[in-house]
């Protein structure tokens, strides 16, 4: 049942042979120095690849300090060092009353998505009621369904609530859960030590407060992995904001940014250099979320994936 | 393990079972609420009023008109339908075989590299942090013409880059390599999955003589074949929905198309016809399209992965 558990424990990448092959082996026959130069070989590979995977970031944060017609010139180094496309893009565009927005937003969707997710997966955990069974498949099955489907009706029932064009539309229908992570967080609930609960009900605790003092504190890891990954969703839905959000004033981080790209690419003349310095303001915010969670997203990732 | 708890204990506990479990039932209900509620509005509602729409003409202002299969009709003549699918095929079948093959490259060198491991997996992953939308911006520039980050080092090695931006021979391909950029996730489901591959397989098929591309096809491939299948399955779906990256690199905010066709996806197209030209019936029509070529595709999937997919045992 330890279903989600498995594929993280088994994943200690760094207390693997390495350490083992290296202190424990008098003898060196020759297979051992194969694999060593073929760890050699390995590490070189990886290294060269993790320069293409890093190098746009670096580039694009380079050029976000040289001069408008410097943009492409590929040195890393700027050749004249400007903070002159910083001052620019803050007096273009709202970027922090964005930033504010998509905080706002990002911080209820995560909030609702978790708890509300939550509360289902525990039902379909702990409880045995009538139709769980088929209940739990139609959870499932809504997986499948493409968002394109619902897209439509769903605009309309927001507008007929005159909810278009204000955040509510961006985070309100997480209040009623995910079926990825109901998904998630059941199979994680379904390894926690079912005494417990049995225990606690005894004890007279009534079964909210079994699910909110004991299930919840319990289940952190796997909410931290919800958390984490609706983060990184709303931050950067693009389609919903372009929807819902009509006035720069209320425009999220991909909307603006879109709006950036409409004004200052496909409006004319190409202004590069706002367009690569607010990306660089917009993205950092999540590249510092990432090193904060890494351990959580990289795990959830492994985790979710394995059992999808 | 619940199931087995439960059919043990009911013989002994019948009598009190029946009151408790309409409490039970109750309590199940108060913690279910928020998705039954969330799946009727938000999941029944729309697909039964999205299959009303496809059959009529409706701009939100005036009431829905009934066409019958009319939309449906249309789709079919719609050579922007035709170009916006055959564009979506094209780039999802070219993706997901490279998308796969490169993540478990990826993650085969990665379960290679001992100590080192964690750090590559953090460098790998960090493009999935960046937001799509800054991702489109980061590909009309590194393609940029000839001044552009890719042409210029093609320049290095003698090659004379193509205009990947603006020639409609090359915008897919472009995208392709774009969204490669992004494989962290997978690489680390398939690393997790490639942990999991238990050492006295590899040790018994060495034994046998096996060489590193036996054990491969013979021992690793079939037993990370679930992960893989689900990589492919998840990133087909996500490959035929494609939007973000190719919107915001070809398409504009009002009625104006500023790139050319060869980026028109087809949730693109989609979009642009229900909150652009406020066609909602049409839309809905090509939405359930979509559903119905999603539906084939993962099928499809399905059924050869049976011959393909190695499921140990049966409780996983």
């Amino acid at each position: 049942m330890s279903a989600l558990k498995d594929p993280i424990a088994g994943t200690r990448p760094d207390a693997e042979a390495p350490a083992v092959a290296e202190q424990g082996a008098p003898a060196p026959r020759p297979r051992r120095r194969r694999t060593r130069v073929g760890r050699i070989v390995t590490i070189a590979a990886l290294t060269l690849i993790a320069v293409v995977f890093v190098y746009p970031f670096v580039w694009l944060v380079s050029a976000s300090f040289k001069p408008r017609g410097e943009v492409f010139d590929n040195r890393l180094i700027p050749e004249t060092f400007t903070l002159e496309n910083y001052l620019q893009v803050w007096q273009e565009a709202p970027l922090g009353l964005w930033l504010l927005n998509t905080v706002i937003v990002t911080a209820l969707a995560a909030g609702a998505v978790t708890i509300s997710s939550a509360m289902v997966a525990w039902a379909f955990a702990f409880y045995r009621f009538r139709g769980r069974g088929p209940l739990f498949a139609l959870v499932l099955g809504s997986m499948m369904l493409p968002g394109a489907v619902t897209m439509i009706p769903t605009f309309l029932i927001w507008n007929s609530l005159g909810a278009v064009n204000t955040l509510t539309p961006m985070w309100a229908h997480n209040l009623f859960g995910s079926a990825f992570y109901i998904f998630l967080l059941r199979q994680f609930m379904l390894s926690l030590p079912r005494d417990l609960f049995d225990a606690a009900r005894v004890d007279g605790a009534n079964p909210w407060q079994v699910f909110w003092r004991i299930a919840l504190p319990l289940s952190r890891p796997a909410l931290a992995v919800t958390v984490v990954f609706e983060v990184q969703a709303v931050w950067t839905d693009l389609m919903r904001a372009l929807i819902y959000l009509r006035d720069s004033a209320n425009f999220t981080i991909p909307r603006g940014l879109k709006a950036l790209v409409d004004n200052f690419g496909f409006g004319g003349e190409w202004h590069w250099e706002i367009l690569i310095t607010a990306s660089v303001i917009t993205t950092i915010p999540m590249i510092i979320l990432f090193f904060v969670a890494q351990k959580h997203i990289i795990e959830g990732v492994a985790a979710g994936g394995v059992k999808g | 393990m619940t199931t087995v708890a439960s059919a043990g204990a009911a013989p002994t506990r019948a009598p009190r079972r029946r009151r408790g479990g309409a409490r039970e039932n109750r309590a199940a209900l108060l913690f279910l609420a928020p998705w039954l509620i969330g799946f009727a509005v938000f999941t029944a509602w729309p697909l039964i009023y999205s299959a009303y729409l496809s059959l009529t003409d409706y701009d939100v202002i005036n009431d829905p008109s009934f066409v019958g299969f009319d939309n449906y009709a249309e789709l079919f003549s719609d050579p922007k339908v035709s170009t916006a699918l055959g564009n979506t095929l094209f780039f999802t079948a070219v993706q997901v075989p490279l998308y796969v093959a490169v993540s478990l490259a990826l993650a085969l060198l990665l379960a290679r590299a001992g100590r080192a491991s964690g750090f590559f997996r953090t460098v790998f992953f960090l493009p999935k942090m960046t937001p799509p939308v800054a991702v489109g911006i980061l590909f009309l520039l590194l393609f940029n013409g000839q001044s552009g980050l890719i042409n210029t080092s093609l320049g290095w090695v003698g090659i004379d880059g193509p205009s990947w931006t603006t020639d409609p021979a090359w915008v897919k391909p472009g995208l392709v390599i774009m969204s490669l950029w992004t494989v962290g996730s997978s690489v680390l489901i398939l690393l997790a999955a490639l942990r999991g591959v238990p050492e006295e397989l590899y040790e018994s098929a060495r034994l046998d003589g096996a060489g590193a591309w036996r054990q491969f096809f013979s021992v690793t491939l079939p037993m990370i074949s679930p992960a893989v299948f689900f990589i492919v399955v998840v990133n087909t779906i996500a490959g035929l929905q494609t939007f973000d990256e190719a919107y915001t690199a070809f398409f504009g905010a009002g009625n104006t198309t500023y790139g050319n066709d060869a980026a028109l996806f087809y949730v693109i197209y989609l979009f642009q016809q229900a909150f652009q030209f406020l066609n909602m019936g049409y839309a809905s029509a090509m939405a359930w399209l979509l559903f119905v070529v999603i539906m084939i595709v993962t099928a499809i999937q399905a059924i050869v992965s049976r011959r393909l997919v190695h499921y140990e045992g049966g409780s996983r």
